[in-house]
């Protein structure tokens, strides 16, 4: 009954070549389940049409069979589906790109004493969030002692001077302030996506810098927020992108990375190639 | 001993018991919390008597019918108010208030009336000056009369909502259902809240745009640009106030609306939602300074003059303590949520708002990997509602551990909800399960709404059977964050400067806000001898 996918059952221990489908309870069954409304009436002699509807656009999305499990009515001109099934597709992970993580994760110890040997001095970060976001959550989970996921923020590192502009900094107040402190590093949180937003921010912040800035002397930017693609670090002029469930720990190990390795460019891509590892 | 004598006794205790509420806290030690409280607050109160700001000018303006903005939409209040600062700047600017030279130009017959001259201000073909003896006196009462009509309209506003509630009805049941709408379009806003309305929500409360709180001016007329939210603007008010009036009648119970009044405008969005009869008003002593770097002595001035508002206009302020929570450990800065509840009391009664305005804020957000989290939750929420048993407390939904995994949040705000019904919550903000995946959606709302129905159905009553042991884990708990936020305040006090240094120094979480420094601090001034504002003293009853 089942297709069973060539490498599934045979070599589950070559995780770089997998060709998977779903899995529901039994190996390939392909099973998914999807929720969704529809702008239509489920009242009375309408659920039959409504509940097909649902079916339709299942199978459109390549569940074939389809099972509506749950339709409600929500007011007279919505319905609610859940709907289980199957789907065909087969997914290649050699094809699934990601942006790996290209430098050692440091401990907070092991930070301190490559910044010491390195820079011989504090490493100073300037973080903000920019614009008009108010939603200091993130660059606070990063930055605060109290920290994020277990970890201690980066005010925790004896060698890291933090400097938290907090919520709603414009981009030249970011400029100048980084200037002033000496900011080896500027990192911007951005939470707020409606219309784009973070993304006009971060390019609006990103050519203030390289404005105001030689190219060998300007800080590294790092930017980061829930809703960004991690891939997207060139075409936001920032040197790095860190995306939803970062740590304090990764965005450390970073700065480490390419702030006490002066032969790095600043402006190095991280390297993108198919792999298996999850982006964080 | 006769059962009668029984029966009696029996009768005092359970009227002890409730008295002292579930937790049975200390008597002694409820009232030295209050009194610190007091303590910490008083010298801020004397503070902001002493000081206005341009936004508490402006809000006098807007109370005198001052409406409407020229053609770059700056706001005929904003124009007039910087002309006439701008005129007295030799004899110290704000200092004296807006109200003598205002109508002091008015009386003089420069202008017809307060939208002439605010015209005739910005083109520069008036001058003000700051009147002295029997013209003085003249303004004053010209003023007076004048700004007595916002006061007024807000009484009719008032008295409005009390018919509006007798005739179709208020709320069925406790905690008002409380759904938030943010679409940044006041039109798609409207038909989304009705239809809020319409699926259960008591309270709808419109979010603002991202950015307003700084803003130091009153956007102006209906707005369909927002970012997250849709701007506070006296014509979006009305619109959307009109709009559940309608829903209102059609669904025979009178549904409330609720805005911020934050931010650097406070006062004059106070006034302007007194004047279009909104009905709960987002309001905290300390969240601008500490969340939004406004500088303090803007933030408590415009803090005191919004409370009167709000105390007249008949709306129910609601505190800001679930940002506390959302910024530190919900465990560890518990006690900080019980401090500034109790000053955000002694702020609000000292205004004039009385108990059931006061829906002091609180929020479920331990970290749910915590072992007894819930028991915890619980324990906080109760020592709210036995703290201010009169109060409408405000209780929100967990946001920090909701992690985009739908199915598990869903059920975390199962809990929370089951904490809403066990402690008697009087507002609740109904919480999503795509908390910090998308903004809700239609079917999200229905769920979360299926959510809250099934508890408050299946336990609404259960607070009934439910009282935890006195010496167990719940009333322990509660008694070391009473007892830990009573020295919290023993800190506040203990500072030089008391409650304005430990701002200063960081003693609320890691924000250090010293009073000379942050946003807004160019728009205050220390009251001069000859200062005059009817609008203050109307609102304080003073003849």
């Amino acid at each position: 009954m089942m297709v069973s996918t060539a490498s599934t059952n045979e070599q589950p221990e070559q995780p770089e070549h997998r060709i998977l489908r779903p899995y529901g309870d039994t190996t390939g069954d392909g099973m998914v389940q999807l929720s969704f409304t529809l702008p239509l009436s489920s009242v009375g002699s309408q659920s039959k049409v409504a509940e097909g509807a649902a079916v339709q656009l299942a199978n459109k999305m390549g569940m074939d069979p389809a099972l509506v499990v749950h339709s409600k009515p929500m007011g007279p001109d919505f319905t609610f589906f859940v709907v289980y099934g199957r789907v065909h597709h087969l997914v290649d992970t050699s094809k699934v790109v990601v942006v790996e993580r290209d430098y050692p994760l440091l401990t907070p110890k092991e930070a301190n004493a490559a910044i010491k040997a390195s820079l011989r001095r504090r490493l100073v970060v300037v973080g903000a969030c920019i614009g008009t976001d108010a939603h200091t959550v993130g660059i606070d989970a990063i930055l605060n002692i109290k920290g994020f996921a277990g970890e201690k923020g980066l005010e925790y590192y004896r060698e890291v001077k933090v400097v938290n502009l907090g919520a709603q900094v414009s981009v030249p107040q970011l400029v100048d302030r980084a200037r002033t402190e000496k900011a080896d590093a500027v990192l911007v949180s951005q939470v707020v996506t409606q219309r784009d937003t973070h993304l006009l921010n971060t390019r609006e912040m990103s050519a203030a810098f390289r404005e105001s800035y030689p190219s060998a002397t300007r800080p590294l930017l790092v930017v980061g927020g829930p809703r960004f693609d991690e891939a997207m670090a060139a075409e936001l002029g920032v040197d790095r992108v860190f995306g939803r469930g970062t740590t304090p720990g990764e965005v450390a190990s970073l700065l480490v990375h390419r702030l006490t390795q002066p032969t790095t460019q600043p402006t190095t891509q991280p390297t993108t190639r198919p792999t298996t590892r999850k982006a964080s | 001993m006769s059962l009668d004598k029984l029966d009696h006794r029996l009768d005092k205790l359970d009227h002890r018991l409730d008295h002292r509420g579930k937790l049975d806290l200390d008597p002694d030690t409820v009232r030295e919390a209050r009194a610190l409280a007091e303590r910490a607050g008083r010298p801020i109160v004397d503070l902001a008597r002493q000081h206005t700001t341009v936004s508490v000018e402006r809000a006098t303006l807007r109370l005198a019918g001052l409406a409407g903005a020229d053609a770059e939409g700056t706001p005929w209040v904003n124009r007039l108010a910087d002309v006439v600062r701008a005129d007295l700047a030799d004899q110290g600017g704000l200092e004296h208030g807006v109200a003598l030279p205002v109508w002091d130009a008015l009386v003089r017959g420069e202008a017809d009336d307060l939208s002439a001259l605010a015209q005739k201000a910005s083109a520069g073909s008036v001058r003000f000056r700051l009147p002295e003896g029997r013209d003085a006196t003249r303004a004053r009462a010209a003023s007076r009369k004048q700004v007595a009509t916002g006061v007024r309209r807000m009484d009719a506003r008032r008295r409005e909502r009390d018919r509006m509630i007798k005739k179709h009805g208020d709320a069925p049941s406790k905690p008002w259902i409380y759904l938030i709408v943010a679409t940044g379009d006041i039109y798609e806003d409207i038909p989304q809240a009705q239809q809020a309305a319409r699926e259960g929500a008591d309270v709808i409360a419109v979010i603002r745009s991202t950015g307003q709180s700084l803003l130091d001016y009153v956007p102006e007329g209906a707005t369909r640009e927002g970012f997250a939210g849709t701007y506070a603007t006296q014509e979006n008010f009305r619109l959307m106030r009109a709009a559940l009036d309608e829903s209102s009648r059609e669904l025979g119970r009178y549904v409330r609306l609720t805005n911020y009044a934050s931010g650097l405008c406070m006062p004059e969005i106070a006034a302007l939602a007194g004047m279009e009869r909104l009905d709960m008003m987002l309001n905290d002593s300390m969240y601008g300074i500490l969340f939004r770097d406004i500088n303090p002595i803007r933030t408590f001035v415009d803090q005191r003059f919004s409370r009167q508002v709000h105390a007249r206009a008949g709306i129910i302020i609601n505190t800001g303590e679930d940002n506390y929570l959302t910024t530190a450990d919900a465990i560890e800065a518990a006690h900080t949520v019980t401090t500034s509840q109790l000053l955000n009391e002694y702020f609000a009664k000292e205004a004039g708002l009385e108990d059931w305005q006061l829906g002091l804020g609180h929020a479920f957000e331990i970290d749910p990997e915590v072992p007894d989290s819930f028991r915890m939750e619980l324990a906080h929420a109760l020592l709210a509602r036995d703290l201010f048993p009169d109060a409408p407390l405000k209780w929100m939904p967990p946001t920090r551990h909701m992690t985009g995994d739908v199915f598990r949040g869903y059920l975390l705000d199962g809990f929370f909800n089951l904490v809403g019904a066990l402690t008697g919550q009087g507002i609740l903000l109904v919480g999503m399960m795509t908390e910090a995946v998308v903004t809700p959606w239609l079917s999200d709302r229905d769920l979360a709404l299926q959510n809250v129905r099934y508890v408050m159905n299946a336990a609404g009553s259960l607070h009934e059977d439910f009282r935890p042991q006195p010496d167990g884990f719940i009333a322990n708990r509660a008694r070391q964050v009473l007892g830990e936020s009573i020295d919290l305040l023993d800190r506040i006090i203990s500072h030089e400067n008391g409650l304005l240094d430990a701002i200063a120094d960081g003693t609320f979480g890691l924000m250090k806000r010293p009073a000379d420094a942050g946003r807004g601090l160019d728009g205050v001034a220390r009251k001069s001898d000859a200062y005059y504002n009817p609008a203050t003293e109307l609102l304080e009853g003073r003849q």
